[in-house]
Protein backbone atom coordinates (compact mmCIF):
# COMPACT_ATOMS: atom_id res chain seq x y z
CA UNK A 1 0.00 0.00 0.00
CA UNK A 2 2.62 2.63 0.74
CA UNK A 3 5.93 0.48 -0.70
CA UNK A 4 9.41 2.28 0.62
CA UNK A 5 11.64 0.61 -1.37
CA UNK A 6 13.38 2.41 -3.55
CA UNK A 7 13.40 0.09 -6.73
CA UNK A 8 9.27 0.61 -6.12
CA UNK A 9 9.65 4.30 -6.42
CA UNK A 10 11.80 4.24 -9.23
CA UNK A 11 9.65 2.18 -10.96
CA UNK A 12 6.33 4.27 -10.33
CA UNK A 13 8.53 7.61 -11.95
CA UNK A 14 8.81 5.40 -14.47
CA UNK A 15 5.64 4.33 -15.20
CA UNK A 16 4.38 8.13 -14.20
CA UNK A 17 5.98 9.02 -17.55
CA UNK A 18 4.21 6.31 -20.05
CA UNK A 19 0.98 7.05 -17.98
CA UNK A 20 0.61 10.56 -16.80
CA UNK A 21 -2.04 9.64 -14.37
CA UNK A 22 -0.67 7.08 -12.22
CA UNK A 23 -1.41 8.39 -9.27
CA UNK A 24 -4.93 8.86 -10.34
CA UNK A 25 -4.95 4.74 -11.30
CA UNK A 26 -3.04 4.19 -7.71
CA UNK A 27 -5.99 6.12 -6.24
CA UNK A 28 -9.23 4.48 -8.30
CA UNK A 29 -7.26 0.73 -6.87
CA UNK A 30 -6.86 2.26 -3.43
CA UNK A 31 -10.87 3.28 -3.94
CA UNK A 32 -11.49 -0.35 -4.83
CA UNK A 33 -10.19 -1.88 -1.75
CA UNK A 34 -12.18 0.47 0.23
CA UNK A 35 -15.33 -0.93 -1.42
CA UNK A 36 -14.64 -4.16 -1.09
CA UNK A 37 -14.33 -3.38 2.85
CA UNK A 38 -17.16 -1.28 3.16
CA UNK A 39 -18.56 -5.18 2.22
CA UNK A 40 -16.97 -6.49 4.92
CA UNK A 41 -18.49 -3.55 6.99
CA UNK A 42 -21.58 -4.09 5.23
CA UNK A 43 -21.86 -8.21 6.41
CA UNK A 44 -20.95 -7.14 10.03
CA UNK A 45 -23.73 -4.80 10.38
CA UNK A 46 -26.20 -7.67 8.86
CA UNK A 47 -25.12 -9.69 11.45
CA UNK A 48 -25.37 -6.95 14.27
CA UNK A 49 -28.75 -6.11 12.73
CA UNK A 50 -29.79 -9.67 12.80
CA UNK A 51 -28.28 -10.90 16.75
CA UNK A 52 -28.11 -7.31 18.01
CA UNK A 53 -31.18 -7.48 20.34
CA UNK A 54 -30.39 -11.77 21.42
CA UNK A 55 -29.21 -10.24 24.73
CA UNK A 56 -29.10 -13.77 26.26
CA UNK A 57 -30.50 -12.16 29.43
CA UNK A 58 -27.25 -10.42 29.56
CA UNK A 59 -27.70 -6.31 29.86
CA UNK A 60 -29.01 -4.26 26.95
CA UNK A 61 -27.50 -1.37 25.11
CA UNK A 62 -29.63 0.78 27.11
CA UNK A 63 -27.94 -0.42 30.23
CA UNK A 64 -24.34 0.06 28.90
CA UNK A 65 -24.50 2.52 26.23
CA UNK A 66 -23.61 6.21 27.59
CA UNK A 67 -24.31 8.19 24.57
CA UNK A 68 -22.39 11.47 25.89
CA UNK A 69 -19.30 9.16 25.70
CA UNK A 70 -20.30 8.15 22.46
CA UNK A 71 -20.55 11.67 21.28
CA UNK A 72 -16.96 12.61 22.44
CA UNK A 73 -15.55 9.65 20.43
CA UNK A 74 -17.93 10.78 17.32
CA UNK A 75 -16.70 15.00 17.69
CA UNK A 76 -12.79 13.71 17.66
CA UNK A 77 -13.52 11.24 14.25
CA UNK A 78 -14.68 14.41 12.82
CA UNK A 79 -12.66 16.76 13.84
CA UNK A 80 -9.66 14.31 12.59
CA UNK A 81 -11.38 14.15 9.16
CA UNK A 82 -11.79 17.92 9.03
CA UNK A 83 -7.46 18.30 10.03
CA UNK A 84 -6.68 15.82 7.65
CA UNK A 85 -8.92 17.85 4.81
CA UNK A 86 -6.73 20.70 5.83
CA UNK A 87 -3.58 18.47 5.77
CA UNK A 88 -4.45 17.56 1.75
CA UNK A 89 -5.10 21.67 1.22
CA UNK A 90 -1.69 22.27 2.85
CA UNK A 91 -0.30 19.47 1.00
CA UNK A 92 -1.25 21.16 -2.30
CA UNK A 93 0.23 24.43 -1.46
CA UNK A 94 3.33 22.53 -1.03
CA UNK A 95 3.67 23.72 3.11
CA UNK A 96 5.78 20.90 4.46
CA UNK A 97 5.71 22.45 8.20
CA UNK A 98 1.15 22.95 7.95
CA UNK A 99 1.63 19.35 6.68
CA UNK A 100 3.32 18.20 9.94
CA UNK A 101 1.75 19.87 12.06
CA UNK A 102 -1.91 18.79 10.36
CA UNK A 103 -0.45 15.61 10.58
CA UNK A 104 0.30 15.70 14.59
CA UNK A 105 -3.19 16.95 14.92
CA UNK A 106 -5.14 14.62 13.45
CA UNK A 107 -3.31 11.75 14.89
CA UNK A 108 -3.52 12.96 18.17
CA UNK A 109 -7.39 13.17 17.59
CA UNK A 110 -7.51 9.70 15.98
CA UNK A 111 -5.62 8.23 19.01
CA UNK A 112 -7.62 9.70 21.74
CA UNK A 113 -10.48 8.25 19.70
CA UNK A 114 -8.87 4.56 19.80
CA UNK A 115 -8.25 5.37 23.62
CA UNK A 116 -11.60 6.02 24.35
CA UNK A 117 -12.79 3.22 22.36
CA UNK A 118 -10.22 0.72 24.14
CA UNK A 119 -11.44 2.28 28.03
CA UNK A 120 -14.77 1.92 26.76
CA UNK A 121 -14.31 -2.25 25.86
CA UNK A 122 -11.94 -2.60 29.08
CA UNK A 123 -14.66 -1.47 31.59
CA UNK A 124 -17.15 -3.46 29.43
CA UNK A 125 -15.24 -6.16 29.73
CA UNK A 126 -14.15 -5.65 33.21
CA UNK A 127 -17.47 -5.22 34.71
CA UNK A 128 -18.30 -8.87 32.85
CA UNK A 129 -19.68 -7.75 29.71
CA UNK A 130 -17.43 -9.28 27.36
CA UNK A 131 -17.97 -10.65 23.26
CA UNK A 132 -18.63 -14.22 25.24
CA UNK A 133 -22.21 -12.36 27.97
CA UNK A 134 -24.75 -12.84 24.30
CA UNK A 135 -24.66 -12.51 20.71
CA UNK A 136 -25.86 -9.23 21.43
CA UNK A 137 -22.57 -8.24 22.73
CA UNK A 138 -20.48 -10.38 20.48
CA UNK A 139 -21.51 -8.51 16.59
CA UNK A 140 -21.39 -5.44 19.16
CA UNK A 141 -17.36 -5.92 19.69
CA UNK A 142 -16.67 -7.83 16.15
CA UNK A 143 -18.80 -4.88 14.58
CA UNK A 144 -16.94 -1.96 16.25
CA UNK A 145 -13.66 -3.62 17.04
CA UNK A 146 -13.32 -4.41 13.50
CA UNK A 147 -14.13 -0.42 12.69
CA UNK A 148 -11.46 0.33 15.91
CA UNK A 149 -8.51 -1.86 14.17
CA UNK A 150 -8.48 -0.48 11.11
CA UNK A 151 -8.47 3.45 12.83
CA UNK A 152 -5.88 2.19 14.86
CA UNK A 153 -3.75 0.78 11.28
CA UNK A 154 -4.91 4.36 9.76
CA UNK A 155 -2.84 5.72 13.02
CA UNK A 156 0.23 3.47 12.03
CA UNK A 157 0.40 4.50 8.53
CA UNK A 158 -0.55 8.01 9.44
CA UNK A 159 2.92 7.74 11.57
CA UNK A 160 4.63 6.65 9.02
CA UNK A 161 3.59 9.49 7.05
CA UNK A 162 5.05 11.86 9.29
CA UNK A 163 8.57 10.23 8.92
CA UNK A 164 8.42 10.43 5.18
CA UNK A 165 7.27 13.88 5.04
CA UNK A 166 9.61 14.98 7.54
CA UNK A 167 12.40 12.74 5.60
CA UNK A 168 11.41 12.82 1.55
CA UNK A 169 9.79 16.13 2.19
CA UNK A 170 6.56 16.49 -0.57
CA UNK A 171 7.72 14.59 -3.08
CA UNK A 172 5.72 12.92 -5.92
CA UNK A 173 5.26 9.25 -3.96
CA UNK A 174 4.84 10.87 -0.76
CA UNK A 175 1.93 13.20 -1.63
CA UNK A 176 0.03 10.06 -3.13
CA UNK A 177 -0.05 8.67 -0.39
CA UNK A 178 -0.89 10.91 1.51
CA UNK A 179 -4.23 10.63 -0.58
CA UNK A 180 -4.73 7.54 -0.35
CA UNK A 181 -4.40 8.12 3.21
CA UNK A 182 -6.77 10.57 3.28
CA UNK A 183 -9.66 8.42 1.21
CA UNK A 184 -9.12 5.78 4.19
CA UNK A 185 -9.22 8.27 6.67
CA UNK A 186 -12.35 10.21 5.70
CA UNK A 187 -13.51 6.62 5.03
CA UNK A 188 -13.70 5.36 9.04
CA UNK A 189 -15.51 8.36 9.76
CA UNK A 190 -18.37 7.35 7.06
CA UNK A 191 -18.08 3.89 8.59
CA UNK A 192 -18.66 5.69 12.30
CA UNK A 193 -21.98 7.51 11.13
CA UNK A 194 -22.82 3.70 10.54
CA UNK A 195 -22.18 2.78 13.47
CA UNK A 196 -23.66 5.56 16.48
CA UNK A 197 -26.48 5.68 14.41
CA UNK A 198 -27.05 1.72 14.17
CA UNK A 199 -25.51 0.23 17.41
CA UNK A 200 -25.23 3.56 19.60
CA UNK A 201 -28.45 5.58 19.11
CA UNK A 202 -30.84 3.17 18.16
CA UNK A 203 -29.33 0.63 20.57
CA UNK A 204 -30.29 3.04 23.67
CA UNK A 205 -34.29 3.64 22.06
CA UNK B 1 3.55 17.37 -12.81
CA UNK B 2 2.95 15.92 -9.33
CA UNK B 3 0.25 18.93 -8.70
CA UNK B 4 -1.44 17.82 -12.15
CA UNK B 5 -1.30 14.30 -10.80
CA UNK B 6 -3.03 15.04 -7.88
CA UNK B 7 -5.44 16.80 -9.87
CA UNK B 8 -6.52 14.04 -12.27
CA UNK B 9 -6.81 11.61 -9.21
CA UNK B 10 -9.83 10.06 -8.32
CA UNK B 11 -10.73 11.48 -5.19
CA UNK B 12 -10.22 14.77 -6.23
CA UNK B 13 -9.87 18.10 -4.11
CA UNK B 14 -11.68 20.68 -1.35
CA UNK B 15 -11.17 24.11 -0.53
CA UNK B 16 -11.37 26.04 2.69
CA UNK B 17 -14.60 26.58 2.48
CA UNK B 18 -15.41 23.05 1.01
CA UNK B 19 -14.25 21.74 4.55
CA UNK B 20 -15.92 24.28 6.62
CA UNK B 21 -18.92 23.29 4.91
CA UNK B 22 -19.01 20.14 5.48
CA UNK B 23 -17.49 20.32 8.81
CA UNK B 24 -20.30 22.08 9.48
CA UNK B 25 -23.27 20.29 7.98
CA UNK B 26 -21.58 17.10 9.95
CA UNK B 27 -21.74 18.82 13.48
CA UNK B 28 -25.41 19.66 12.82
CA UNK B 29 -26.41 16.26 11.61
CA UNK B 30 -24.62 14.66 14.72
CA UNK B 31 -25.85 17.03 16.54
CA UNK B 32 -29.85 16.16 16.02
CA UNK B 33 -30.25 12.70 16.47
CA UNK B 34 -28.15 12.33 19.43
CA UNK B 35 -30.74 15.29 20.99
CA UNK B 36 -33.46 13.35 19.95
CA UNK B 37 -32.68 10.35 21.38
CA UNK B 38 -31.06 12.09 24.86
CA UNK B 39 -33.95 14.22 25.27
CA UNK B 40 -36.24 11.43 23.78
CA UNK B 41 -38.94 14.22 22.71
CA UNK B 42 -40.29 12.08 20.59
CA UNK B 43 -41.99 8.73 19.46
CA UNK B 44 -40.02 5.69 19.05
CA UNK B 45 -40.82 5.41 14.98
CA UNK B 46 -40.42 9.15 14.37
CA UNK B 47 -37.11 9.03 15.87
CA UNK B 48 -35.69 6.37 14.25
CA UNK B 49 -36.21 7.75 11.01
CA UNK B 50 -34.66 11.04 12.05
CA UNK B 51 -31.81 9.15 13.11
CA UNK B 52 -31.72 6.93 9.63
CA UNK B 53 -32.43 10.11 7.84
CA UNK B 54 -29.42 12.13 9.44
CA UNK B 55 -27.07 9.21 9.13
CA UNK B 56 -27.73 8.94 5.30
CA UNK B 57 -27.56 12.41 4.35
CA UNK B 58 -24.37 12.84 6.84
CA UNK B 59 -22.64 9.84 4.91
CA UNK B 60 -23.95 12.36 1.49
CA UNK B 61 -22.16 15.40 2.90
CA UNK B 62 -19.05 13.54 3.53
CA UNK B 63 -18.74 11.44 0.27
CA UNK B 64 -19.23 15.21 -1.27
CA UNK B 65 -17.65 17.21 0.98
CA UNK B 66 -14.54 15.22 1.88
CA UNK B 67 -13.93 12.74 -0.54
CA UNK B 68 -15.42 15.14 -3.12
CA UNK B 69 -17.06 12.14 -5.43
CA UNK B 70 -19.35 14.05 -7.68
CA UNK B 71 -20.26 14.40 -11.47
CA UNK B 72 -16.65 15.43 -12.41
CA UNK B 73 -14.57 13.05 -15.03
CA UNK B 74 -12.38 12.17 -12.56
CA UNK B 75 -14.97 10.71 -10.35
CA UNK B 76 -16.83 8.32 -12.53
CA UNK B 77 -15.24 4.95 -11.85
CA UNK B 78 -15.33 5.83 -8.11
CA UNK B 79 -18.73 6.67 -8.36
CA UNK B 80 -19.51 3.89 -10.24
CA UNK B 81 -17.88 1.32 -8.02
CA UNK B 82 -19.43 3.15 -5.37
CA UNK B 83 -23.28 2.16 -7.28
CA UNK B 84 -21.91 -1.10 -7.47
CA UNK B 85 -20.60 -1.50 -4.00
CA UNK B 86 -24.24 -0.20 -2.48
CA UNK B 87 -25.88 -3.11 -4.82
CA UNK B 88 -24.01 -5.54 -3.48
CA UNK B 89 -24.32 -4.45 0.34
CA UNK B 90 -28.29 -4.23 -0.13
CA UNK B 91 -28.45 -7.50 -1.36
CA UNK B 92 -26.05 -8.57 1.65
CA UNK B 93 -27.64 -6.55 4.61
CA UNK B 94 -31.43 -6.54 3.13
CA UNK B 95 -31.18 -10.35 2.71
CA UNK B 96 -30.03 -11.34 5.49
CA UNK B 97 -32.63 -8.92 7.50
CA UNK B 98 -35.37 -10.74 5.13
CA UNK B 99 -34.26 -14.05 5.62
CA UNK B 100 -33.57 -14.03 9.24
CA UNK B 101 -36.67 -11.91 10.90
CA UNK B 102 -38.70 -14.41 8.14
CA UNK B 103 -37.75 -17.76 10.15
CA UNK B 104 -37.36 -15.31 13.85
CA UNK B 105 -41.53 -15.22 13.07
CA UNK B 106 -42.23 -18.92 11.63
CA UNK B 107 -40.14 -20.04 15.05
CA UNK B 108 -42.50 -17.60 17.16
Amino acid sequence: MMSTDASTIDLAHNEAVEHPDTVGMQALGFWLYLMSDLIIFATLFATFAVLGRNYAGGPTGKELFELPYVLGETLLLLFSSVTYGLVMLAVYNGRKKQVLIGLAVTFLLGLGFVLMEVNEFHSLIARGHGPDVSAFLSSYFTLVGTHGTHVTFGLIWMAVMIGQVAVKGLNSPVQSRLMRLSMFWHFLDIVWIGIFSIVYLMGVM
Amino acid sequence: MSQTAIDTAGAGRGSFNSYLTGFALSLILTAIPFALVMSGAWSFSVTLAAILCAGIVQILVHLHYFLHLGASSAARWNVLALMFTLAIMVLFVGGTIWIMFNLYHRMM
